[in-house]
């Protein structure tokens, strides 16, 4: 039981990536890694929404009728964004305010509701717990990932620390403006992408056409 | 009427809710296969979108604003702690209710879009929309223009990624590049171009 609930846990990090292979909540993957620190913050708290989300929908599943389930899941994930957008507003303003309206957009986040709807209806609330503290975990490893490069690179700091001295600063480090503007965070997720699947050959995603090779004589 | 146009301008291609916030980037992703269905989802994303931004609008005017209960006779309180549940609270419903008219009086028209109307609930550009349009503090009028705009710059730049993932199946990819990987390269260097707006002043 325990070695199946590390797996739970584990497993949506490289094998079962929320992001990469699943395709859900890349809005808020992209938009927020300008910074480390602001991708920190925002990974801590879609782990902590889609965790308790994920174990307060599994506690009423018997309950809740299935015809207006969205609703009732719409809810519980709405009631726990505002108690982390309060939080936020309360104990780090700054960063609520870089974060504006992606707070509140943790609602619409595609995770949360998958794994709600996927697994927390129908399993028992620890084990949803952890499947959604891992769903959480593995978006949050793509955000700082991306965020540690976008935010070396782009500016020469992690946490806002200064690493690779900048020119402007009277450094040798020409830093790349492109890595801070929102198209960067296209590129460095399909590469992530195209890094993950050419280490684990089975998520390759099949060709629609292939191309036919013609005999030479 | 000038700033109106500006802010229209901005909505659909400067500030793109798809290209330049990543909004709405789930559906974006995975309805873009093919033109025609692309285009459903984008009118009935338009559609929506300019509806729930200015009922959002009149909500939190009416309802949730500091001092706007003076009305009913409670000028201290304050609601906006609430915005988030209301605002995804009447996108709900108003896709509800928008699916049983189109159902009942428009059916050819619910059988074009019906099936993109719940996949729409759930579309950050919606609520996105809302949200900004708090937090910018528009008035009635600047959020319906703000509503129809930026639902058409969502729908536009949906439109423009299947078309160009149409002829994209047929060139010969790297494996662990293929289907989302280079999706979101492609979806980078159309947000590229769309910066290029970005000095445009009206």
């Amino acid at each position: 039981m325990a070695h199946k609930r590390r797996e739970m846990l584990l497993d949506p990090m490289v094998d079962n990536n929320p992001i990469t292979l699943q395709v859900l909540g890349i809005c808020s993957a992209l938009a927020v890694t300008s910074s480390l620190q602001v991708a920190f913050v925002m990974s801590v708290a879609v782990i902590f929404v889609t965790g308790f989300s994920s174990m307060f929908i599994s506690m009423i599943r018997s309950q809740i009728p299935g015809s207006i389930r969205i609703i009732v899941q719409m809810v519980i994930i709405a009631s726990l964004v505002i108690l982390v957008d309060q939080l936020l507003k309360a104990f780090a303003y700054e960063i609520s305010k870089t974060l504006s309206v992606f707070v509140g957009l943790i609602i619409t986040n595609c995770i949360v509701m998958g794994r709600a709807e996927a697994f927390a209806m129908k399993n028992p609330p620890i084990d949803s717990f952890i499947d959604g503290v891992g769903n959480g975990l593995g978006y949050g490893l793509i955000l700082m990932l991306v965020g540690v490069i976008r935010e070396l690179f782009g500016a020469g700091s992690l946490f806002g620390i200064t690493i690779l001295e900048t020119v402007n600063n009277g450094g040798w480090y020409v830093p790349n403006g492109l890595l801070l503007l929102p198209p960067s965070a296209f590129f460095i997720i399909g590469l992530i992408i195209w890094a993950f699947r050419s280490w684990k050959p089975e998520q390759v995603e099949e060709r629609e056409y292939k191309i036919q090779t013609v005999e030479a004589h | 009427m000038e700033d109106l146009i500006s802010l229209a301008v901005k909505a659909i291609f400067v500030e793109n809710l798809a290209l330049s916030f990543f909004l709405g980037m789930c559906t974006f992703i995975a309805v873009s296969k093919k033109i025609s269905t692309a285009i459903g989802l984008g009118i009935s994303v338009m559609v929506v979108q300019s509806i729930t931004v200015p009922a959002n609008n009149l909500i939190l005017g009416y309802l949730l604003a500091p001092g706007a209960l003076a009305w009913a006779g409670f000028p201290d309180v304050d609601l906006t702690f609430l915005g988030l549940i209301s605002y995804i609270g009447v996108i709900a419903a108003l896709v509800q209710i928008l699916e049983m008219v189109l159902d009942k009086y428009f059916p050819p028209l619910y059988n074009a879009l019906g099936v993109f109307l719940p996949l729409i609930t759930v579309n950050c550009a919606i609520l996105g929309g809302s949200l900004f349009m708090v937090e910018r503090n528009y008035d009635f009028t600047e959020a319906v223009t703000y509503g129809v705009s930026s639902g058409f710059g969502w729908a536009l730049a949906i439109t423009a990624m299947a078309g160009v993932r149409e002829k994209l199946k047929y060139s010969d990819i790297p494996d662990g590049l293929q289907g989302l990987g280079i999706t979101f390269i492609t979806a980078g260097l159309m947000a590229m171009a769309f910066m290029s707006f970005s000095g445009v002043n009206l």
